[in-house]
C-alpha cells in the first residue's frame, strides 16, 4: 500500500491575536522525505497539529489524493493513515512497551489476548532494526530507547505518512542517523511519506528530497534539495536579522578550582538513584561543558547545586568551602544558577518582572526602605537598569514574568543572575526553545561571564552548544562521568560514542 | 450456649472476625477510588458518598424489605453523586479537592436531612454465611459469620485488576490517569472516561455504606461512618493504587478498628478510647511513611492533582 498524496492548501491558524499560521500551502508526494525547517516559533508544529487534527485550523483546507478531507481529531488523522512522533514523549510511564505499541489500535477488541498480541508483536519486531524488550516498563527506558519506541508504536499502527517533530533532540548523533536512515530507506522503498520537523540543518541535508522553510509563520521557500544549497537555507530561515557576535575567547589558563563536586550522589524523584559518584572540577575562567543524553542525572546534579535537592553523598565545594546551595553561601560566594525551564523551577510566573530580578537582592540594603520594608521603587529602578542592559523586552518592569516570550524569561533570568558578583556560573540547556538570535545572544553573555574569570559549567543537549562554548568538555552518562577531553582535542565521534555509552 | 474461655486466642480471634466485618467498607471505597485515581481523579468526597449510600440503601431496604435492593439504590446514589463531581472537575480551573470536601459536605449534610425519619425504623439486614457453624465456641462461630458483600468485594479486587491490565477499557483509563497528552494523541475521551471512572468508584463507595447501614453496625444513625471514606483514600495510597493490595490494607484497618472490641471482649476495658484511635494512628503513621520529601510516590497515576 502506497501512502497518500497529501495537499496542504493555505492552511490558516490564529491564537487569539496572534497568527501562527498564514497561508501555507504544500504538497506531500507519496514517498518523499519532506523537512519542514523553521527557527522556533515559525510555526512549524502548529502547521502538523492542524493536519493531525490536534487544532482546529482558522482557514485553508486539506486533500488526501485529491479530496477534501476534514480531519477534526487524532483519530480521524489515524484513519487517513497520518501519525506523528511528539517533541514529548506520549508513551504511557506505567505500561509496558507491548502495552504502549497495542495502545492505539482502533480495533483492539473489548477483552485483549495478550498470548495472540505477543506473538504479532514479536513477528512485527523481526521485521525492525532495532528491538526492543516487550515486558519492560515505558518509565524504565532511556530517552533514545523511548524515541525507539514511539516510531515503532506509529509503523505499527501502519502510519503511511509519519510526521516527526524535532525527533532527534533526545537522541545521540549516531542514534539520530541510524533512525533517520531507516526513515530515509522507508521512503525510498515507497512505503512511507516522512515529513521531519527540524531547526537542524545537518539533519536536512543528507536525507531529504524537498524542504519547505516557514518563517514567523509563513512559508518562505522550498522545494527539491537540489535546487537549494546550505547558505540559502540559513538566509530563508532567518531573513535579514543580523546575529549579535560573541567576543572572542579570551586565551587563559583555567585558575584554581572555583567549583568542585566530589563523588556526588543523588536520587531522583522516583526515588532511583540518578547521580552516581559523580567528580568534577570547574576552574576560574574556565568553561566545562557537561554533554550527554537528557535524563542521565543533569537535571539532578544542577538541582544540587542549586539547592534544590540533598544528595544522598558526597560533597560540593565552591573555593574551598563546603556548599550546600544555601541563600547564604551563593551571595558570599557569587554562585548563580541557570536551572532548565526557568518558569517552573527558578522564578514566580506571577510576579512582576521587577519582582522576578529582585528575587536575589530584595531584602538587601540596596532594595529596602528603613532596613526592614521592601522598597517598590528600588526594586522598579534596579528592573529599568537591568532590562536595558540585558534587551529584556516587556512593557514595564510591572509586567507578569509569564507574559514574556521565551527568550526575554531567559534574559530577565540571565539578568538576576548575572547582575552581581559571579564567580561560579551553572547553565543547563540555557538556550532551550530560543530563536537564533535569543540564543547568540545568551551564548555571547555566558562567553563574557567566562572571560571575566569565573567557573562556568554548562550541561546541555545541544552539542554545538557545548563545542561552541566549552574549553573543557566531559560526557555525562547514567550518572557519571564517563569521557573528559579538551577543546582543541574534540572529537564528535568519541563523544557521541560516550554519549551512548560505549566509551 | 456458654461461653468458652480462649484466653489471648480469643482475642485473635476477635480481631480477625472484626477485620474482616470492619474492612468490608474500607474495602468497597477504595476499589472506588482506585479505579477514580486510576483515570487521574481525586474524590475526597468519599465520606459523603459513603454517608448517603448507608442512608439510602438502609431507607430502601426497610420500605421495599429487600437489603439487596438497598445495596443497588445505595450504589446508585453513590454513582450520582459521583456524576456530580466528576462533571463539575471537567470545568476549567475546578480543583478536584476542593470539589471534594465540598462533596463530602453535601453528601453528609443530605443524608442527615433525608434520613432524619429512619434512625427510629428497623430495617431487614444483609444474609451472612455461618462458615463457623462446626465449632462449639461462640466466638469462633461470630468470627466466621462472613457478610455477602465482603465476599463480593473480595472476588472483586482480581477482577478489577485483570480488568485493568487486560481488557480496552482498563487501557484506555490508565493511559487517561497516566499520561493525558497520550490520550489525546489517541483520541481517547478523556473528560467523558474521567466522568465514568468517578461514577463507577462512587458507585462501589456507595455499595460500602449500604454495608454500615445493613450489616454492622446495622442501623442508620449520623455517627455511623467516623470517617472510613476519608481513610480508604489513604488507603489507596498505601495499596499503591493497586486493587488486590487494597483487599490487604483493608484488612489491615479492619484489624486496628477491631483492636478495642477485641480487648474488650476478655475483659480489658481500660484505655478502650485509646484502642478506638488505632485506625486513625495507623492512618497517620502511613502518611508519614509514604510521604517523605525525597520522592514522590511510585506507582501514582502522573496526572493526578497530588502528582503534579
Amino acid at each position: 500500500m502506497t501512502p497518500p498524496t497529501v495537499q496542504i492548501d493555505g492552511m490558516t491558524k490564529r491564537f487569539g491575536t496572534l497568527t501562527a499560521l498564514h497561508e501555507v500551502s504544500l504538497t506531500l508526494t507519496p514517498g518523499t522525505f519532506h523537512a519542514i525547517l523553521g527557527e522556533n516559533g515559525a510555526g512549524k508544529s502548529t502547521l502538523v497539529k492542524c493536519l493531525m487534527g490536534y487544532h482546529r485550523p482558522d482557514g485553508g483546507r486539506i486533500l488526501v489524493n485529491g479530496q477534501v478531507q476534514a480531519i477534526g481529531n487524532p483519530r480521524a488523522a489515524h484513519a487517513l493513515g497520518f501519525g506523528m512522533v511528539y517533541q514529548h514523549f506520549t508513551l504511557v510511564p506505567s505500561m509496558t512497551v507491548a502495552e504502549n505499541l497495542v495502545l492505539g489500535q482502533a480495533d483492539a477488541p473489548p477483552v485483549l489476548r495478550w498470548e495472540v498480541l505477543r506473538t504479532r508483536l514479536e513477528a512485527f519486531l523481526k521485521t525492525m532494526p532495532f528491538r526492543l524488550d516487550l515486558a519492560r516498563t515505558a518509565a524504565s527506558l532511556a530517552a533514545g530507547e523511548k524515541q525507539k519506541l514511539e516510531l515503532l508504536k506509529q509503523l505499527f499502527l501502519g502510519s503511511r505518512v509519519l510526521i516527526l517533530d524535532e525527533p532527534t533532540s533526545v537522541l545521540t548523533p549516531e542514534e539520530a542517523d541510524q533512525i533517520l536512515r531507516l526513515l530515509r530507506q522507508m521512503s525510498t522503498e515507497r512505503r512511507l511519506t516522512v515529513v521531519l520537523i527540524t531547526h537542524k540543518l545537518r539533519e536536512v541535508l543528507p536525507f531529504a528530497d524537498e524542504v519547505t522553510v516557514l518563517r514567523a509563520g509563513e512559508r518562505v521557500g522550498g522545494g527539491p534539495l537540489t535546487a537549494l544549497n546550505q547558505e540559502e537555507l540559513v538566509r530563508l530561515m532567518i531573513g535579514s536579522m543580523t546575529l549579535p557576535r560573541a567576543d572572542a575567547r579570551v586565551p587563559r589558563p583555567a585558575g584554581a578550582p572555583a567549583l568542585e563536586i566530589c563523588d556526588l550522589a543523588v536520587r531522583n524523584d522516583r526515588d532511583a538513584e540518578a547521580v552516581r559518584g559523580a567528580s568534577l572540577q570547574v576552574g576560574a575562567g574556565e568553561v566545562v561543558g557537561v554533554a550527554g543524553v537528557s535524563g542521565n542525572g543533569q537535571r539532578e546534579l544542577v538541582e544540587v547545586l542549586a539547592g534544590q535537592r540533598v544528595p544522598d553523598r558526597g560533597a560540593v565545594r565552591i573555593r574551598g568551602e563546603r556548599y550546600h546551595g544555601r541563600r547564604p553561601e551563593k551571595l558570599r560566594h557569587g554562585v548563580s544558577v541557570l536551572t532548565e525551564e526557568p518558569l517552573q523551577g527558578a522564578a514566580v510566573r506571577a510576579m512582576s518582572v521587577a519582582e522576578n530580578l529582585g528575587l536575589r537582592n530584595f531584602d538587601l540594603p540596596e532594595c529596602t526602605a528603613a532596613r526592614w520594608f521592601v522598597s517598590r521603587r528600588a526594586l522598579w529602578t534596579q528592573a529599568q537598569e537591568l532590562m536595558r542592559r540585558y534587551r529584556i523586552r516587556a512593557q514595564s518592569p510591572g509586567t507578569r514574568l509569564d507574559t514574556l516570550s521565551g527568550g526575554n524569561v531567559q534574559r530577565t533570568m540571565l539578568a538576576r543572575e548575572l547582575s552581581g558578583p559571579v564567580h561560579v556560573l551553572v547553565a543547563q540547556n540555557p538556550c532551550a526553545g530560543l530563536d537564533l538570535a535569543a540564543t547568540a545572544d545568551i551564548r555571547a553573555q555566558l562567553l563574557a561571564t567566562r572571560n571575566q574569570g569565573a567557573a562556568v559549567l554548562l550541561l546541555s543537549e545541544d552539542l554545538d552548544e557545548i563545542l561552541e562554548l566549552s574549553d573543557r568538555i566531559v560526557v555525562m552518562f547514567v550518572g557519571r562521568i564517563v569521557y573528559e577531553t579538551t577543546r582543541d582535542r574534540a572529537e564528535l565521534q568519541a563523544i557521541g560514542r560516550a554519549m551512548a555509552g560505549h566509551p | 450456649m456458654q461461653s468458652v474461655d480462649l484466653g489471648w486466642w480469643g482475642v485473635l480471634i476477635a480481631v480477625l472476625g472484626g477485620a474482616i466485618r470492619v474492612s468490608t467498607p474500607y474495602l468497597f471505597v477504595s476499589l472506588g477510588e482506585t479505579i477514580t485515581e486510576t483515570c487521574g481523579r481525586v474524590n475526597l468526597g468519599l465520606e459523603g458518598i459513603l454517608v448517603l449510600g448507608a442512608m439510602s440503601g438502609y431507607a430502601t431496604a426497610w420500605a421495599t424489605g429487600s437489603p439487596w435492593l438497598g445495596v443497588l439504590v445505595a450504589g446508585m446514589a453513590g454513582a450520582g453523586l459521583g456524576l456530580i463531581h466528576g462533571g463539575l472537575c471537567n470545568l476549567p480551573r475546578v480543583n478536584d479537592i476542593a470539589m471534594g470536601i465540598a462533596l463530602f459536605l453535601f453528601g453528609t449534610g443530605l443524608a442527615f436531612y433525608l434520613g432524619k425519619p429512619y434512625t427510629i425504623a428497623v430495617a431487614p439486614r444483609l444474609p451472612h454465611l455461618a462458615l463457623g457453624a462446626w465449632s462449639r465456641a461462640p466466638q469462633v462461630r461470630s468470627a466466621l459469620e462472613i457478610n455477602g458483600l465482603f465476599l463480593v468485594g473480595v472476588v472483586l479486587a482480581p477482577a478489577l485488576a485483570w480488568a485493568l491490565r487486560q481488557t480496552r477499557v482498563g487501557l484506555i483509563l490508565r493511559t487517561v490517569g497516566d499520561n493525558a497528552d497520550a490520550a489525546r494523541t489517541f483520541g481517547f475521551p478523556i473528560e467523558r472516561t474521567r466522568v465514568v471512572g468517578t461514577m463507577v468508584g462512587g458507585f462501589l463507595a456507595g455499595v460500602g455504606g449500604s454495608f454500615l447501614s445493613l450489616y454492622y453496625p446495622g442501623t442508620w444513625n449520623e455517627g455511623l461512618s467516623s470517617g472510613q471514606g476519608l481513610m480508604a483514600v489513604t488507603l489507596v495510597i498505601f495499596a499503591r493504587w493497586k486493587p488486590v493490595a487494597c483487599c490487604y490494607t483493608a484488612l489491615l484497618f479492619g484489624a486496628a478498628t477491631a483492636l478495642g472490641p477485641a480487648l474488650q471482649s476478655i475483659g480489658i476495658t481500660t484505655n478502650y478510647y485509646l484502642y478506638g484511635a488505632a485506625p486513625y494512628g495507623l492512618t497517620l503513621a502511613l502518611l508519614i511513611w509514604s510521604s517523605r520529601p525525597q520522592h514522590t510516590l511510585a506507582g501514582a497515576p502522573q496526572e493526578l492533582t497530588i502528582s503534579k
